[in-house]
């Protein structure tokens, strides 16, 4: 099993994470998040790594771990990550439009997770517990509530502005 | 907890039971069964197929593997309601499967097969898996097929492989209805750090994961007119193969294996037992030399392929540790290219070398370009154990009916020593006996050294008494077991000079090619008694003895570890740390 790495990855910086959770099988997902949050998403190499490093675990457990788990993304998330809720709230109330206006400005067809330029990542979730203010989106941390496609579009634009 | 009696009630009969871990033993032991595709008595229990289902009263519906026993409780195997689970499991799991089973490798032996035909599926009330939804098959290992299409997830192999092997190369990946169990991201099986034993076929209810079969390249050339087909046999298949010709686990079928090779057309059949003579003469000296000289102890065997994978890839650190020694096969098959062209009058081109094998991890081992001389592999071929069953049944032999046959010689003598490889704990014997007498030059009484024996017990110390040094051999089975002797010996807490490692459960009686014997945790201590009942019987018990041995020594080695020895019969490991952080 050769393993290149086009990533590098930063073996001090994956060891630091798991020292600072503790080198243990029951300390998995915690350290999967962290290493998620640092590259925005888990790089095959770096699940080999903990795969290979923590007893009791193997590359393809840590694997089935990340892939069993909607949290963890295999592919390069977008500086960017868009939640749009698809919740039953947020459905009846137009989160359909919504979510393809951010598509159509974004330039990303249904499957696309991240856009070209890697800056915006885009996914929906099944419910933020936030049903007062539907439709609700999420980028990054920030809430913006009761979303139609023109709103979103200039949240947008406000965003692709500052990164210009 | 005591082994005080309890009693349980199964179908209004009272069943007595102490220790059982579960309810399907407590069944089992009263000579009752329930179906089950995930339950493996080696293996912890999953409780994912819902097969076992009994009708528990007072608690409903429960798995009967997963059920630990209580006294008083009454259980109902047969009732309507577990008919109808029973029968709805199998109707999902058929809608999705590859129903090819005609073109199985399985066919016939496929708990799946079995069951639908028990229970009478006749109709699928689910659609058929969608064409879309076929995942391609892998076949890059030298020994395993992986065919996800026919996988039902009992998740046998995962365990098997985390639990006996220790380094789960198999995983479960994904959730709900795309869950696969896989390699590391899908990758081939072939490129991964798998040691190719087998054990995840062993265990496997289906036809998800078969041996890779050589069979079709072995009739090919039993067919050539120009070549001339020798075969060797290792010690374990011979108390295995009459299972599947429903002879009981354990009987030495050697006799009759000898004429059913000659009946398939084989021109020429020896013993691997021969070359585990001539691997003892090699390890034995081996082993005395490096306690002379205090270097590169404790000695690892080298005759499992798996474990020499594993060390190779884990711990190249550790290699000096493993004897140089070819495994008996690998002996074995370069004596006979040397010897047998000359005697038939052939070229070397044209001499075939086969090895029936109880292990799929030979088929791996017989490809090391380490194990190769001018471009041509040593060993042409491996066949499982069950590869040859089935070349018997597909020559239309009546292996029963068959009166026994000797080998041919002189590469088929052998002496108790070589018979008792197979086992657990048997080469560790085997090597005690010659460099007993080789170190102290007197002879060794009792021969039988019962404390290494055993098959159940993964990890065992025995200390010996060399005429006043001491030492210690440890004898291990499983690769998990071996793993912790390499932490012990990494953190010097290791005491002991030998080590000897087999990564099947039990050694290769257990192999990953042997009759399908999942189901039943005896069959292995039971095959194990018929290896040292051939030696009991023997008149030869110590390798040194073999006439055909001490023969090859005096016209053409010389004596063990000589320069023509190494030639032959030792090779050399190489680093191969791969799959690891040391890569990145």
């Amino acid at each position: 099993m050769s393993v290149e790495n086009p990533h590098k990855i930063d073996v001090s910086k994956l060891d630091e994470i798991i020292e600072s959770y503790g080198a243990k099988k029951s300390n998995l997902i915690a350290i999967l998040q962290k290493v998620q949050e640092v590259y925005r998403y888990l790089p095959e190499d770096a699940m080999i790594y903990i795969g290979t490093k923590i007893e009791g675990l193997s590359p393809a457990t840590v694997f089935g771990v990340a892939t069993f788990y909607a949290q963890f993304s295999l592919e390069p998330k977008g500086k960017y990550e868009i939640k749009v809720c698809d919740g039953t709230a947020c459905h009846v109330r137009g989160s359909m439009p919504v979510l393809n206006a951010i598509r159509a400005k974004l330039s990303m067809p249904e499957g696309q997770l991240t856009s070209e330029n890697g800056l915006f990542s885009l996914e929906t979730v099944s419910c933020l517990g936030a049903c007062g203010l539907a439709p609700v989106v999420v980028i990054n941390d920030k809430v913006y509530p009761q979303m139609t496609s023109d709103a979103i579009t200039i949240v947008l634009d406000t965003l692709m502005k500052e990164e210009a | 907890m005591t082994n005080e009696i309890k009693t349980l009630f199964i179908d209004g009969k009272e069943v007595e039971f102490t220790d059982e871990p579960n309810l399907l033993e407590v069944i089992r032991k009263a000579g009752m069964n329930v179906p089950t595709f995930c339950y493996r008595p080696d293996l912890t229990s999953f409780g994912a197929c819902r097969m076992c289902v009994v009708e528990v009263e007072g608690r409903g519906i429960q798995s009967s593997c997963t059920m630990p026993p209580e006294a008083g409780l009454k259980i109902h195997l047969n009732t309507e309601k577990t008919r109808r689970i029973r029968k709805t499991v199998l109707e999902l799991l058929l809608a999705n499967h590859d129903k090819s089973c005609l073109t199985c490798d399985k066919s016939g032996n496929c708990e799946l097969q079995q069951y639908a035909e028990e229970y009478g599926i006749r109709k699928i009330r689910y659609p058929d898996k969608a064409l879309e939804d076929y995942l391609p098959v892998d076949d890059s290992s030298p020994s395993i097929v992986r065919d996800p299409n026919k996988c039902i997830l009992c998740g046998a192999c995962v365990r098997a492989c985390t639990e006996f092997q220790g380094h789960s190369v198999l995983g479960f990946a994904n959730r709900g209805s795309k869950t696969v169990v896989q390699p590391m991201n899908g990758r081939p099986l072939g490129q991964v750090d798998c040691v190719n034993c087998g054990q995840c076929a062993a265990v496997c209810p289906t036809g998800a994961l078969t041996i890779k079969s050589d069979i079709e390249n072995v009739w090919k050339e039993i067919t050539n007119k120009d070549k001339k087909v020798v075969v060797q046999m290792a010690p374990a298949t011979r108390v295995a193969i009459g299972e599947m010709f429903g002879l009981p686990a354990g009987e030495n079928s050697i006799g009759k294996m000898n004429a059913a090779l000659r009946r398939i057309g084989f021109d020429l059949i020896f013993d691997t037992n021969f070359s585990a003579d001539l691997t003892i003469m090699e390890e034995a000296s081996e082993f005395l030399d490096r306690l002379k000289s205090g270097q590169n102890l404790p000695l690892f065997t080298s005759c499992c392929p798996a474990w020499v994978k594993y060390l190779e890839e884990h711990h190249p650190d550790m290699l000096n540790h493993l004897s140089s020694c070819k495994s008996p096969m690998s002996m074995l098959s370069p004596v006979l290219a040397k010897f047998v062209p000359e005697q038939l009058n052939i070229s070397r081109e044209n001499l075939v070398i086969v090895g029936i094998m109880p292990c799929t991890a030979k088929k791996y081992e017989c490809k090391r370009p380490e194990l190769t001389k001018d471009g041509k592999a040593d060993t042409d071929y491996v066949l499982t154990t069950q590869e040859l069953g089935r070349m018997i049944k597909e020559a239309g032999i009546d292996f029963n009916a068959l009166e026994p046959e000797p080998n041919d010689n002189p590469f088929g003598e052998y002496t108790g020593a070589g018979t008792i490889f197979g086992a657990s704990g048997g080469v560790a014997e085997a090597a005690v006996r010659t460099a007993y007498e080789f170190a102290t030059g007197e002879s060794l009484e009792n021969v039988d050294i019962k404390e290494l024996r055993g098959t159940s017990n993964r990890c065992r110390d025995i200390e010996l008494d060399l005429k006043g040094t001491k030492l210690v051999v440890r004898v291990v089975s499983t690769l998990k077991e071996a793993e912790k002797s390499i932490q012990d010996i990494k953190s010097g807490k290791a005491q002991f000079a030998m080590l000897e490692v087999m990564a099947c459960p039990g050694g290769c009686i257990n192999g990953g090619g042997q009759p399908r014997s999942c189901d039943n945790s005896k069959t292995k201590e039971i095959r194990a008694q018929g290896l040292y009942k051939e030696d009991s019987e023997l008149s030869l018990r110590k390798s040194h003895y073999n006439p055909s041995i001490r023969k090859l020594y005096n016209e053409y080695l010389q004596e063990p570890n000589s320069h023509k020895a190494h030639e032959l019969l030792h090779t050399i490991y190489k680093d191969k740390f791969t799959g690891s952080y040391k890569d990145i």
